[in-house]
């Protein structure tokens, strides 16, 4: 199992990283959750982060927007991801790993972006593990710049 | 219009011809202006933004703020009574209070055990008559004589305010019978805490100041907006300004949508695709006014925001002459339902720094920072809807709101 989901997570970020932002939705279940929030906010249990999406509707709307309606600098991310940790539960599994994200510029600029960890549910579907929710707990209570391609 | 050119002691820039219709690029990068700035504007006769009431919500509760790059304490003491204080002890000059928030009977400053009571008051000095009986502080050493720098404060609708001067008008004079009205129909009932979070711009602070002042860009820039009807220009809606011109609030009413022409001819119009998730637009009434969509600026650095049901706080905070940090507070009502939280964090992805309609801002300042760069003689170009500081009702093709920032800059900084 172990080998199955971790090829999961880097097959995830893989996508991002080499820009096949299309096939982020279908990471997901249909019915998926995703969540970008600060570490602050998720301990006092706040409900609203950075970034949510409650279905995978929600998440090609957002690729539709990046891909066509938003305007920022051309940039590309590379994911370093830890060792998950699982634990099953009755309809799949509770995956916990942390990550770096660094951000490229057009101009060459290489920052550190955001490191954090992903709290994911990952279950089958149809035969595939897909996530169920991603919860992404930044570090950091700052973005720098702007958030626009998915963590 | 024209505000008088004056010489200002501390820099030598002279206001260009123009008056408000004019700002010299080099004042978003001069290191002495940034300077002064700190001293006339945010130690000056103006309310700054704290904090909410909410984050300090008992008795001892405490939470670090900043006016301009001075640091501050907004405490509650044990009666209830708010407090402001320059986060910096009386003796060194050191932090007392490290952590972003907290609750405390006292504040001690960790260098030397300084303790001062949630009034700022000196209440006790670590080796006061010495050890052992040698060393101490001089006998006419007295507590009454040292405390942490107080600001005046006040609280409207929820939102702490802090001042440095005795010359600041009442928070309600300050704001004017528009602004605070505004406030108090979005403020006004108790309100909670949904999220919160940062986004650093490389920029001027002021540079923010104008783009959340500038109805004129919001439809062009942010593509979204237009796109999904969420806000256009096509809409009934104005920008309405304090008496000063120092304040603004920038509103539409949806359901008047009359779709004009000009939207056949800009960027922003062409991105026709529907949502696949509509459902992150559905909304609610929550007013009988018709206003839809109302962001709300007060002078220099608070924006109180209602984007369909989204309610916020933003403000921001110079963290250099090109660094600046913008906090987005996400709000509810204490009474919402379920249903009406879960749809304020579906329309949170409208702003903050990864809103749809708002991520552009992110970057936008910084293209204008990093565009004057080598023109610091030059000077920005502001008379779209006029040459005037005065209300725009019935169009938001208008950068009366920027003027009327720079209206009260030159007012208080002496340019």
């Amino acid at each position: 199992m172990r080998e199955a989901i971790e090829e999961l997570l880097a097959d995830y970020a893989e996508a991002i990283d080499d820009g096949a932002l299309e096939r982020w939705p279908g990471f997901f279940t249909q019915d998926g959750e995703y969540q970008i929030i600060t570490r602050e906010s998720h301990d006092a249990g706040l409900p609203i982060g950075i970034l949510y999406c409650g279905s995978r509707g929600m998440m090609e709307d957002r690729i539709q927007a990046l891909r066509t309606a938003n305007i920022y600098e051309p940039h590309s991310y590379r994911h370093l991801l830890g060792r998950p940790r699982y634990a099953q539960q009755s309809d799949g599994f509770a995956v916990r790993s942390d990550f770096c994200v660094f951000r490229i510029a057009q101009d060459g600029d290489t920052v550190t972006f955001a490191t954090g960890r992903y709290l994911d549910r990952v279950v089958q579907d149809d035969g595939t593990l897909r996530f169920r929710s991603r919860h992404v707990v930044l570090d950091s209570r700052r973005v720098d710049i702007l958030l626009v391609l998915p963590l | 219009m024209d505000v008088p050119v004056t010489r200002d002691l501390a820099s030598d820039l002279v206001w260009p011809q123009g008056g408000v219709t004019r700002v010299p690029f080099r004042v978003f990068s001069d290191p002495e202006i940034y300077a002064e700035e700190q001293k006339r504007l945010f130690r000056g006769p103006i309310w700054n933004f704290l904090c909410l009431e909410i984050e300090i919500s008992n008795p001892g509760d405490w939470r670090l703020a900043t006016v301009g790059e001075t640091p501050i304490v907004v405490t509650r003491d044990e009666h209830g009574v708010i407090h402001a204080l320059v986060n910096r002890c009386a003796h060194k000059g050191a932090l007392v209070c490290l952590q972003e928030r907290g609750n405390a009977k006292a504040l001690t400053c960790v260098y030397h055990s300084w303790s001062y009571d949630l009034a700022g008051r000196l209440q006790s000095v670590a080796f006061r008559h010495g050890v052992r009986g040698k060393g101490g502080m001089p006998e006419d050493f007295d507590n009454a004589q040292h405390r942490l720098e107080p600001l005046r404060v006040e609280v409207f609708s929820g939102l702490v305010f802090g001042t440095f001067s005795d010359e600041t008008k009442p928070v309600e004079a300050y704001l004017g019978e528009t602004m605070a009205r505004m406030i108090r129909r979005n403020l006004g009932r108790p309100h909670r805490l949904l999220g919160m979070h940062s986004q650093i711009i490389h920029n001027n602070w002021k540079l923010y100041a104008e783009n959340v002042r500038d109805s004129y860009h919001a439809t062009l820039l942010h593509t979204f907006y237009t796109t999904f009807k969420v806000n256009r220009l096509d809409m009934d809606g104005g920008m309405l300004l304090s008496d000063d011109g120092r304040h603004s609030i920038s509103y539409a009413k949806r359901d008047t949508l009359q779709q004009s022409d000009e939207y056949q001819k800009v960027h922003s119009a062409q991105y026709k695709s529907g949502l696949a998730a509509p459902q992150l637009l559905d909304t609610w009434t929550e007013f009988d006014d018709g206003i839809t969509h109302c962001i709300q600026t007060i002078f220099p650095t608070l924006v109180v925001q209602l984007t369909l049901n989204s309610l916020a706080v933003r403000f921001f905070t110079p963290r250099g002459i090109d660094r600046t940090e913008l906090f987005w507070i996400y709000l509810g009502y204490q009474d919402d339902s379920k249903e009406q939280t879960r749809q304020r964090l579906m329309q949170s992805n409208l702003t903050g720094a990864a809103g749809l309609v708002s991520l552009e801002d992110g970057c936008i300042n910084e293209f204008v920072q990093r565009g004057t760069r080598g023109s610091e003689d030059r000077n920005a170009f502001l008379e779209m809807g006029g040459r005037e500081v005065a209300s725009s009702d019935g169009s938001r093709a208008t950068e009366t709101g920027i003027r009327g920032f720079w209206q009260g800059y030159r007012e208080l900084m002496g340019f």
